[in-house]
């Protein structure tokens, strides 16, 4: 398993990044852990929608996405939302998704991350496709998709990445295995050791990688991404990290699972491990730490109330996107639903 | 002009297409080499290469969720599934990628795609390759769904859907590949999407279909003229969306109908068409709108295949009893 920086904050191999950019990437995290916490909240006040956490795989979700260019081409799914956010993803916009709003996923034309994939899985074999409209048209941006290890068991998983590797698609597959699809433990998953071994398989490399650690995960994600960019193919990325929190805030972990286990991961917290590097290099103070925390809470709190603050849709809405151009029985619904029963 | 069969046509469609817009593509299995199992695709991976005429690995939903990120991304990929019975597997990206995504992102990503699908029965084909399932497109939000009879129109629909900025499923009678033969004009042409065709006037009785019984519904009306019985067969061409209009305008006028259809009858499209028509017209019906389908059962094998399908006999009799009342 690739590691390059140990829980206690050491480096095991030279950082592939400078200490102003961990500790850029270390603002981000923290940011990261500020939103999942509020969405929780949030969920629990009524004023969200069913909310996924991904406490404990903010350096799994930050450091491959920061290794993306602005341009690339993000697929990921309904746990990725720090990912999305790195590549540009609105804040506002993952709230409004979350309230209950199609708005939510519509981001801005520039920002290129399709709304996270609900389903689970049938998301893969799209980033495949993206990759090969980029390539056949000449952009230099490459693909990189976001899922779970249980949606490695589906068969679009299979499809996505037989596809990718015959037709050497410049793609990433990156794989959070957090250990759980929502009951289901990473064992009961795959008979596979590996979730990176599958890609010997398909012909192409898979790298495991130890997903709490920061640098790692960039420095996995960086080399796949310019082979991709080299014409050199796809490559499949196992994070090893933890699902710290429930699969969402409609399920109870311990129905399945020990807290000590979920204990002992927080041992590996991918946040501490980086504070420790930063504190060693005299980059972090507690002062820091509560500017940058006051200032994500402060930022995330603008966002949810922008989220809210979206007038809502009527009842003529919930047709104005089902196709360029309304065709007449929808023009009909349409005008049926507006005109209400009164 | 050129006198072309249906798979000559919709050849002669994706060649234009190819050459004049280097964002089309054809992906499916076995569309390349050897011009795909029914030979519509032959010739234009010679032409126009492997990056854009392409041949899949097995695997359908493989083959719509690869042609969704090409689609997002910009290309304009028109799709095979090799027959009906082996499109199911692509159904979970179809209802839940392809066809939502222009709502789920409030149009900032769409997916102006094509899939054809060869569908129906009357070959004597093997088990899995006779089906004519079109309702289960119909009834997905999102798509439209068209199967066009004749040559002319195969190519000006399939230009229609491939210039479409969204989604299109294309159904192509198998039996009818090269049944029939006219003048197909050489150039780019469309038709519109959404308007039936009346194939044939008549005042009697209006007879509804599309697709491959075409052939039998034109047959039963020349045996209805022989007994002085006047029946206007209208092709929809279209099922979503649904010309509506014409079929009103038609049973408005004659007060019968009947709709035909190979596929099942529970939950058909026959029964779509025929609770529309009478919501607009019940009072012009001077009898129950009647249906001719295939049965409730699995599609049979080769030497069954007459016991299943509609035929010009079944869809006179069944037009000749809405004119009992």
């Amino acid at each position: 398993m690739l590691a390059i920086l140990t829980p206690s904050g050491n480096l095991v191999a030279p950082s592939p990044l400078e200490p102003d950019v961990v500790r850029r990437l270390y603002r981000a995290m923290v940011f990261a852990r500020t939103y999942d916490r509020k969405g929780t909240a949030l969920q629990k006040q009524g004023r969200l929608a069913t909310y996924a956490s991904f406490e404990g795989q903010e350096a799994a979700q930050v450091g491959s996405a920061a290794a993306l260019e602005p341009e690339d081409w993000m697929v990921a799914s309904y746990r990725d939302a720090a990912a999305m956010w790195m590549q540009g993803y609105p804040l506002e916009l993952l709230f409004a998704g979350r309230t209950g709003d199609e708005r939510g996923g519509s981001p801005p034309a520039h920002v290129p991350v399709l709304p996270p994939s609900i389903t689970v899985g049938g998301h893969m074999v799209h980033a495949v496709g993206l990759a090969w409209a980029a390539r056949l048209r000449g952009e230099r941006r490459v693909a990189i998709t976001y899922f779970g290890d249980g949606a490695t068991s589906e068969g679009d998983f299979h499809e996505a990445m037989n596809f990718a590797a015959v037709f050497n698609t410049p793609c990433v597959f990156f794989c959070q295995n957090n250990g759980w699809a929502i009951s289901l433990p990473r064992e009961e998953q795959t008979k596979s050791e590996t979730i990176a071994q599958k890609a010997i398989a398909y012909g192409m490399p898979g790298v495991q990688v130890d997903g709490n650690d920061l640098l790692a995960v960039y420095a996995a994600t960086e080399e796949a991404l310019a082979r991709a960019r080299a014409n050199e193919g796809p490559t499949l990325i196992e994070a090893v990290t933890y699902r710290i929190g429930p699969h969402t805030t409609a399920d109870d972990p311990a129905r399945y699972r020990a807290g000590t286990l979920t204990d002992e991961w927080r041992q590996r917290d991918p946040l501490e491990r980086v504070r420790l590097f930063l504190s060693e290099r005299e980059l972090w103070t507690a002062e820091w730490q509560e500017e940058i925390e006051a200032a994500a809470a402060s930022e995330i709190d603008r966002a949810i109330g922008l989220a809210e603050e979206m007038v809502p849709l009527g009842p003529g809405d919930v047709f104005a996107s089902m196709y360029a151009d309304l065709p007449r029985h929808l023009r009909l619904q349409q005008a049926e639903n507006m005109a209400g029963w009164g | 002009m050129t006198v072309r069969n249906i798979a000559q046509a919709i050849n002669d469609a994706l060649d234009l297409a190819l050459g004049k817009d280097e964002a089309v593509v054809v992906f499916g299995e076995d569309v390349g080499r050897t011009g795909g199992v029914f030979r519509v695709t032959d010739g234009l991976r010679v032409q126009y290469g492997a990056e854009r005429v392409i041949d899949s690995p097995v695997a359908e939903s493989g083959i719509v969720g690869v042609g969704f990120g090409m689609a997002v991304g910009g290309l304009r990929p028109v799709l095979e599934l090799q027959f009906m019975g082996f499109s199911y597997p692509a159904y979970d990206q179809i209802i839940n990628h392809v066809a939502r995504i222009r709502n789920r992102s409030r149009h900032r990503f769409s997916a102006p795609l094509v899939i054809r699908i060869p569908y129906g029965g009357g070959i004597g084909a093997a088990e899995h390759h006779s089906e004519s399932m079109e309702a289960i497109y119909t009834h997905i939000p999102g798509l439209k769904v068209l199967v066009p009879s004749t040559p002319y129109d195969a190519k000006g629909l399939l230009l229609a859907a491939i210039e479409d900025p969204d989604p299109v499923v294309y159904l192509e009678p198998i039996r009818l590949y090269r049944a029939v033969k006219e003048d197909v004009p050489d150039e780019w042409y469309t038709l519109p999407i959404g308007a039936a065709r009346v194939e044939r006037e008549g005042d009697d009785v209006t007879l509804i279909t599309w697709g491959a019984m075409t052939k039998e519904t034109r047959q039963a009306a020349d045996l209805l003229a022989d007994e002085d019985i006047s029946a206007e067969v209208i092709d929809l061409r279209s099922l979503v969306p649904l010309d509506l209009e014409t079929l009103v305008e038609s049973v408005g006028r004659t007060g019968r109908a009947v709709v035909i259809h190979e596929a099942p009858r529970t939950s058909g499209f026959g029964g779509e068409v025929v609770a529309s028509v009478q919501e607009e017209c019940l009072f012009s019906l001077a009898s129950p709108i009647l249906r001719v389908t295939g049965w409730d059962t699995v599609f049979p094998l080769k030497r069954s295949e007459h016991h299943y399908l509609p035929s010009a006999s079944r869809i006179a009799a069944a037009a000749r009893r809405t004119l009992e009342s």
